[in-house]
């Protein structure tokens, strides 16, 4: 059942105005009555009461018509707007316009006519009426033909937990015939039971109701009825253990999900790094520029889209998708055969290369598009988020962890399937041999170069989704993606997912104990050590071949 | 003639004499001149040639480490900064009350986070002997704890290079934190003097001006002797072929680390004289930016020299300075493509492009004629 809005708790006050509104709001949804009329009776009667007792009586006898407009007589009745015309006892709703006081038919909503200061007298009410008419109000929409205000009522209630409430919620309870609905009033009965000074057994039954509830609301209306002391505090305190439990299994579970997601993240960003360091054994220092190169593609697209055809936006991220990878790509092929086919078996050379490329770049789209955030925004259904259990998953980061294995499978297929993935490999295991195979190592370096950098630009569309858009884009991702290919290792591409979502996850758990920051710093210094023991990463190439 | 000695061998002695003249002669131009002498060096000019001298000093120990033994060090600005934030704190401690909050025992940012006493590794620090002591030995130190890790199991190549780059990243985060007890993101400034003597007055500028243009023609003669002794040739050996070298015999991860440890001791030393010449120390000393930043004037001045990492240093800041004056939005394409301009065409600097031309007798690197046949070259053999 998707949450309802919360409404402010300012006390129990707030909350009967709340309902009130609700009811004045959604009850006229509900079919038509065309016997409104059928309570006039029952509004006059709210006219000619004499005290505080007789009124009372008058308002739970026109809160048992269940007739939604009694709702609007009993809202202006607390607001001190229900008056009774003292020639004839008629009962109006004053209204002022300016200076001028109208009366409203209470019942139909009509203007009656302008009417003196002198001609009417405000129906006074005191605590007690008030509380009455709070009560009225909740018997009101729990008796709501449609059972979604029933349930929005119901789970007000459940926040709220007033003890006034107890009555008009059994009362409903017994006359529900909606499951969810009943199940929603069990649960707001139950909290009103606590609060209130039901006998034992009722209490001890509505801990038991909202310990299978389970999750935080649950566990504050609980926590605070461990203070009553007796077997009702024990059983309170016995149910919030077991609550806490549960959510530390959830929260546990949402960590996890948040490493995956990062996991999912780091991934795209590594893996044309890893390819290209595994087949030419550079690293390219300007990779973070072509994530950039993509988020900036999807920039344009949107931008393109927004002016000239609004219709096409939900399909922006598919068309900047094979824009993104040509882009980045062709700037990869470029470089390749520009700068870094000359500077062959000098890896460290490349590293300070390829670097003085990434600074030329960010410049560049700095001068081009500007130092400042440029905004992407999510097509619809990367928006909002659904819950298991009692962790929340939003789609834009689901979609994300979809497409990163997408990647990854597509990749590990060309890897198996293609010949360009036979040469490829080949390449990455030995140089010299698969050149004198007859393949053609030059063009087979600048087509990887040109892969790592296009994945690395399909990589930045969906980075533009979660991350601000700006020529500083690629320096946030560049140290991680060195760490997850030194950590994976480049023999295989299994070694960049492990080595990605092992950071990832690591990463967030670490961070409700250390921060943010110190998790990452722990997070470095653990590769650091853990490169001592294995120097060449989890998934090292192995044989003579291999550097020594 | 004094070029081609210059160039040749006697490359270093020639730096170091022209040094200690600069040592005596720039400070007599700012302070012993009349300002409307033409030879007249203004407060500022004087703290920028600092500057360049103390980058001139951390680039050696980049070439020392990368020109001589083969290391790429991506991560020596942590040394440089570890230098500079132990110099820092002996400066904030010599504020005393003269700070904004007037409190005599902690610096402001103290006082501002409500601490109510002296960290532990603070004390000590108002004592300039123990400083100093501290400038050599946190770097030391780390490199060495670092450097044996590393070496002993063997990493090399693009991997160490990417772990400086964490080492250092990773120090960037933590200075970074505000309750790591060294000023958060402000860092430590403000300084009010040094050794009693006004920090910001022209004479103590001069002085530190002196004392980092001694520092480094010392550098350098440490740099000579170490490079000129047998251990050089043995690291030198390493650098060409660490396997061949390794299999005869030589304990490699001794002289690694050893040079290793020199060169960060020499880049504390460095960062040490940086700081009261720029009046503040902030942990973004510590982003890889700045390192490998250092590294490219090693390769622009010709690694593998002594006196290319000089001529490097002081030529891009000195373009640095200028470009970021008169064409802002130009000096980062400048400077990307001084990286890729340097390692494509000049892969010996401009003081081995100099040395090649004035026949100094160079070898034809074989190496790199094997590369371009197609053929793989041995994996320490870069140049």
């Amino acid at each position: 059942m998707p949450r309802p809005l919360r409404i402010d708790r300012a006390g129990p006050f707030a909350l009967f105005l709340a309902l009130l509104a609700l009811a004045a709001a959604l009850l006229p949804a509900a079919p038509a009555r065309a016997d409104a009329e059928a309570i006039r009776p029952q509004v006059e009667a709210l006219g000619i009461a004499d005290g505080f007792d007789a009124l009372e009586a008058a308002i739970a006898a026109l809160a048992a018509t269940g007739d939604p407009a009694a709702a609007t007589v009993l809202e202006a009745l607390s607001a001190g707007d229900l008056q009774v015309m003292k020639a004839d006892k008629r009962v109006v709703i004053v209204r002022k316009d300016g200076a001028a006081t109208i009366a409203v038919d209470p019942i139909t909503g009509a203007d009656i006519g302008e009417i003196g200061r002198r001609d009417a007298e405000k129906i006074r009410v005191n605590n007690r009426i008030r509380n009455a008419v709070a009560a009225a109000a909740a018997g009101l929409t729990l008796r709501a033909a449609d059972p979604a205000v029933r349930r929005t009522a119901a789970a007000e209630m459940l926040r709220a937990a007033d003890a006034a409430m107890v009555a008009p919620l059994a009362a409903a309870l017994a006359a529900e015939t909606d499951p969810e609905t009943k199940a929603v009033m069990e649960q707001a009965w139950a909290a009103a039971v606590l609060k209130s000074d039901a006998p034992e057994a009722d209490k001890l039954a509505a801990i038991d109701v909202l310990a299978h509830l389970g999750d935080r609301d649950a566990l504050a209306l609980l926590s605070a009825a461990v203070s009553q002391g007796g077997a009702v505090g024990e059983a309170a305190a016995a149910a919030v253990a077991t609550i806490e439990g549960s959510l530390a299994v959830w929260g546990a579970a949402q960590n996890v999900w948040y490493g995956l997601s990062l996991g999912s993240v780091l991934l795209l960003a590594a893996i044309g790094l890893a390819i290209t360091f595994g087949v030419m054994g550079v690293i390219n220092m300007a990779h973070g520029e072509m994530v950039m190169l993509g988020a900036y593609t999807t920039f344009v697209v949107q931008e393109i889209i927004r002016t000239s055809f609004p219709g096409l936006f939900d399909w922006s991220l598919a068309i900047a998708l094979p824009l993104a990878f040509l882009v980045a790509g062709g700037v990869g092929v470029v470089i390749e055969r520009t700068v870094i086919r000359w500077l062959y078996g000098r890896p460290l050379e490349t590293l300070l290369a390829t670097w003085g490329l990434s600074l030329i770049i960010q410049q560049a789209i700095r001068t081009a598009f500007g130092p400042t955030n440029r905004e992407v925004g999510n097509p619809s259904w990367m928006s909002g988020s659904f819950e298991i259990g009692q962790m929340s998953i939003t789609y834009g980061r689901l979609w994300i962890v979809v497409f990163a294995l997408a990647v990854f499978a597509g990749l590990m297929l060309l890897m198996r399937f293609t010949a360009f993935g036979l040469q490829m490999r080949a390449v990455t295991q030995n140089r010299r041999m698969a050149s004198v195979m007859g393949i053609r190592t030059p063009w087979v370096d600048a087509m990887t170069f040109g892969l790592g950098s296009g994945i690395a630009g399909i990589a930045g569309v969906a980075l533009s989704q979660i991350d601000n858009v700006s020529p500083n884009l690629g320096q946030s991702y560049i140290i991680d993606s060195f760490m997850v290919v030194v950590f994976g290792g480049v023999g295989n591409l299994w070694g960049t997912l492990v080595g990605a979502f092992t950071l990832g996850v690591v990463n967030k758990f670490l961070e409700p104990y250390a921060g943010a920051v110190l998790g990452k710093i722990f997070v470095l210094v653990f590769i650091i050590l853990f490169i001592q023991k294995r120097p060449r990463g989890l998934f090292a190439l192995k044989g003579r071949a291999v550097e020594a | 003639m004094i070029l081609r000695r210059f160039l040749g061998d006697g490359g270093v002695v020639v730096l170091v004499v022209l040094l200690c003249a600069a040592a005596v002669l720039v400070p007599f131009a700012n302070l012993g001149l009349a300002p409307d002498s033409p030879l007249h060096l203004d407060n500022s000019s004087v703290q920028l040639f600092g500057k360049y001298l103390a980058y001139a000093l951390l680039a050696l120990s980049v070439d020392l480490v990368w020109g001589y033994c083969g290391i790429l060090s991506l991560g020596h600005g942590a040394f440089f900064a570890l230098g500079g934030y132990a110099m820092g704190m002996y400066l904030m401690r010599q504020i005393g009350d003269r700070g904004v909050y007037a409190n005599p025992v902690l610096p402001d940012f103290m006082v501002f986070l409500n601490w109510q006493e002296l960290p532990w590794y603070w004390l000590g620090f108002d004592n300039f002997a123990f400083a100093a002591l501290m400038v050599v030995l946190v770097p030391g130190l780390l490199a060495f704890v670092f450097g044996w890790f590393a070496f002993r199991s063997r990493v090399t190549g693009v991997y160490l290079s990417i772990i400086t780059q964490a080492m250092t990243f990773a120090l960037l985060l933590a200075f970074f934190r505000n309750d790591m007890g060294f000023g958060g993101n402000n860092g430590l400034t403000d300084f009010k003097d040094i050794l009693g003597f006004n920090i910001q007055s022209a004479e103590t500028r001069s002085g530190l001006f002196a004392a980092t243009a001694i520092a480094l023609a010392l550098g350098l003669l440490v740099c000579r002797f170490v490079t000129r002794s047998k251990l050089g040739k043995v690291v030198v050996a390493i650098r060409d072929a660490e396997s061949r070298t390794r299999f005869i015999g030589y304990r490699v991860e001794h002289y690694k680390l050893f040079i290793w440890t020199l060169s960060a001791v020499m880049a504390g030393i460095a960062g040490a004289l940086y700081v009261p010449q720029v009046g503040i120390i902030n942990p973004s000393e510590f982003s890889p930016a700045n390192s490998i930043e250092a590294v490219i004037w090693v390769a622009v001045g010709g690694r593998g020299t002594l006196i290319g990492p000089v001529v490097g240093a002081v030529l891009v800041n000195w373009g640095k300075t200028y470009f970021t004056g008169a064409l802002p939005e130009f000096w980062l394409f400048a400077l990307g493509g001084l990286f890729v301009f340097v390692t494509l065409f000049l892969p010996k600097g401009i003081v081995g492009l100099l040395r090649g031309r004035r026949g100094a007798g160079v070898a034809k690197d074989k190496a790199s004629a094997e590369i371009e046949k197609g053929v793989d070259a041995e994996p320490q053999a870069a140049e």
